[in-house]
């Protein structure tokens, strides 16, 4: 009873913001909806009793991909409302597609395959010490993967967005240590009494003797 | 009604991912808002994996459901440096003017 209260709760609230995600004006709304609308996923994994993803969803999605999200669009200087002119006219096209979508998608659960099914009922040990039983054991090469997918999506990500400016002074770490005394200081002979400055005449005849 | 069953978490799901593909129709030029459009489809496909695991009393949707957590998680990246990238050559990131490549 209560379960069902807060299910529709959490449904309601995030295929409401899931809406705004697609139809608001201003990106950046985009992205706070879509947040919210990660926290209301979350919310229904503890529902169902998959409270490791529902964590995770909120620490991956909330915590690194929404932010970077935000990040971007407040990095770009884009003029967003020229970016809704075509608005009107894919709305229709829009509409049809997603109304057949869905449609279709419910009228497949219109079986009797799904409907019978109750939720089992929760075993003694935690989500989270079962997932990680299978997944370091049974799945460990499919982790390894996972882990160098991130990898290489953290690499590609950096070498796509560096760059090398002109006019900017860079610390070389390598240039520094490479320096000889014999390639960047020499010593000049100056002939005593010619010298312009005092101080110039003073360090020539320290330099003679 | 208010017994929850497995047609609730797949009607949920199937809505959301009709309004990543309704978003992705609609916001034909800001691919922020496409990008945005296809984590709410990846959601709704993480929703269903769950939902199916759990009513089967089974652990591997859940398991694959983080994976797809982690690819979406290293598209969203790649795909906003690819972005980033792109709007400091061109100025802008209208996906009518990715064509530099046509011949």
């Amino acid at each position: 009873m209560i379960e069902a209260l807060f299910f529709y709760l959490f449904a309601g609230v995030m295929l409401a913001s899931g809406f705004m995600v697609v139809v608001s004006r201003n990106p950046v709304y985009s992205v706070l909806f879509l947040i919210l609308a990660f926290f209301n996923a979350a919310g229904m994994f503890v529902l169902i009793g998959a409270e490791f993803l529902a964590m995770l969803l909120v620490v991956v999605y909330v915590g690194a991909v929404a932010v970077l999200f935000l990040f971007v669009v407040m990095m770009l200087d884009i003029n967003f409302a020229e970016m809704r002119a075509g608005f009107q006219k894919y709305l229709p096209l829009g509409l049809i597609v997603g109304g057949i979508l869905v449609f279709e998608l419910v009228a497949a659960m219109y079986g009797d395959a799904f409907s019978k099914a109750s939720l089992p009922v929760a075993s003694e040990i935690a989500n989270t010490t079962q997932l990680g039983g299978v997944l370091y054991t049974k799945y460990a090469f499919l982790f390894q993967i996972a882990g160098l997918i991130l990898l290489v999506a953290m690499i590609g990500a950096i070498s796509l967005t560096m760059r090398k400016r002109v006019g900017v002074r860079r610390q070389s770490i390598a240039a520094q240590n490479s320096r000889r005394r014999e390639d960047v200081m020499e010593i000049v002979k100056m002939p005593s009494g010619k010298a312009k400055a005092k101080d110039d005449a003073a360090a020539g005849s320290v330099d003679d003797k | 009604m208010l017994e929850l069953t497995l047609n609730h978490y797949l009607a949920v799901s199937a809505i959301l991912f009709a309004l990543g593909i309704f978003g992705i129709f609609l916001n034909r030029k800001n691919v922020i808002t496409i990008l945005m459009s296809i984590e709410l489809m990846l959601l709704a496909v993480n929703i269903n994996m769950v939902a199916f695991s759990a009513y089967s009393g089974n652990l591997e949707g859940q398991i694959f459901s983080l994976f797809i957590l982690t690819v979406a998680a290293a598209e969203a990246a790649i795909g906003l440096a690819i972005l980033v990238v792109f709007f400091r050559n061109r100025g802008s990131i209208a996906v009518e003017d990715v064509n530099i490549l046509k011949g």
